[in-house]
């Protein structure tokens, strides 16, 4: 295994040095595109680098705790976060989470790799679909009413009411983005924002910075499993921590000036390719 | 009426403290991770690496003991460490005032999830999960 990976004895100080830069450029695609910086620090780290995906996924699941809670603070305070439903959904995720976070020690590293790939299709497919807005007012769930998840958020033309719908079926479709995030690392954006937009059918905004606020939390959760097991080591999450941060906060500067829909069908390539890379190192059992 | 208005005040303020806090996590720890990373640097630099292999048993600072031992002594990792638990204290401490909003609101259901969402944390920190 070790045999097949272009840098096989290296320096603690060029590795810090590559994957500072690799960090770097994951942070800076994964807020440009909303994928986060998990989904690239990993393959960087297990295709390139040749560490154990076990370490990727302690160094990715930190990174996402940075990346989340400093974009949450931005939200938080604009006032679109929906803070109710997002400890709501919160007691799905952080459970699943840590489920996730257990049972990933006894799958095949080759099996988490081929999932891995297939959430990364998953994302890519998610980034390129035409949004379409389900939101209503039209306040017609129990449960929303009973658990006050409906809400309101500033937009230019004024406040605009939302009214959450099928609430039994965004809990169950979070349970799963949880265990999804707690056995690979990930953050599991497009699979949060996908329970939130088209099951639960809350405006585009409120459900982007929702998923982002709860994404700490459910990260956290599954951090500590990780902590605990040793996967969380500090030679390789200072650089991915560092890096990723640091690209997020350049990408989130750069956005707010470009619009980078354009450039989404080449990070959807950027990304296909990756998880065709992980599915396939994955089969041959090379991770 | 009047009920509302006061509501939206009372979450305009815990949003506003809950994204300050955030963010003061946020740089904190990454400047705690930082100073570790340069003191690791300097002290290991030149050692090689191997990741290629995931070795639970050979991992130290898995305990918030451990690292609080190797912060004393002063080692790199252990500083970068302590930042990152920091790091994940951070959503935590988030959790925990949240809670204190609610109560504040006097909505006892959201004070009741808060502690539910913390609890489950609580339960993953005791440390007997890991197979």
């Amino acid at each position: 295994m070790v045999t097949d990976v272009i840098f096989v004895r290296m320096s603690v100080l060029v590795f810090t040095i590559i994957v500072l830069f690799g960090a770097f450029l994951a942070g800076l695609l994964g807020s440009l595109t909303g994928l986060g910086g998990g989904v690239i620090i990993i393959p960087l780290l297990t295709l390139v680098l040749g560490v154990d995906i076990h370490y990727a996924i302690g160094a990715s699941i930190i990174s996402v705790i940075a990346t989340s809670s400093g974009s949450a603070a931005a939200y938080v305070k604009e006032g679109i976060t929906n803070i109710r439903i997002g400890m709501f959904l919160e007691i799905a995720t952080t459970i699943s989470a840590i489920f996730g976070a257990i049972i990933t020690i006894y799958i095949n590293p080759s099996y988490i790799a081929v999932m891995f790939g297939l959430i990364l299709l998953f994302s890519a497919v998610m980034m390129l679909r035409k949004k379409v807005e389900h939101a209503d007012n039209d306040d017609s769930g129990a449960l929303g009413r009973f658990f006050k998840l409906n809400g309101s958020y500033p937009t230019p033309e004024g406040t605009v009411s939302y009214a959450v719908h099928n609430v039994v079926g965004g809990f169950v479709m979070m349970f799963f983005a949880g265990i999804v995030s707690g056995l690979l690392g990930i953050g599991s954006g497009a699979l949060k924002v996908l329970a939130m937009d088209n099951i639960m059918r809350m405006p585009f905004k409120v459900s982007t910075t929702t998923s982002n606020f709860m994404m700490g939390v459910t990260a956290a959760a599954s951090a500590v499993v990780y902590l605990h097991r040793g996967q969380i080591d500090p030679g390789i999450v200072m650089p991915v921590c560092v890096g990723v941060l640091t690209g997020a906060t350049v990408g989130s500067k750069i956005l707010v000036k470009t619009k980078p829909e354009k450039l989404k069908v080449l990070f959807a390539v950027v990304v296909a390719f990756l998880a065709f890379q992980m599915i396939y190192n994955g089969m041959l059992g090379k991770l | 009426m009047k009920k509302d208005v006061k509501r939206i005040f009372v979450d305009k303020d815990v949003q506003v403290i809950l994204g300050t806090l955030l963010r003061f996590g946020v740089i904190l720890s990454m400047v705690v991770v930082l100073i570790g990373g340069m003191v690791y640097l300097n002290s290991q630099g030149k050692a090689i690496v191997d990741y290629s292999q995931f070795r639970s048993e050979h991992a130290d600072l898995t305990s918030i003991k451990a690292i609080f031992s190797g912060l004393l002594s002063l080692q790199g990792k252990a500083i970068i460490q302590f930042g990152i638990v920091l790091l994940i204290f951070t959503p935590i401490s988030r959790v925990i005032f949240s809670v204190f909003g609610f109560l504040l609101e006097k909505d006892y259901m959201y004070v009741v999830i808060g502690l539910i969402v913390l609890s489950i944390i609580i339960f993953s920190l005791t440390n007997k999960l890991v197979g």
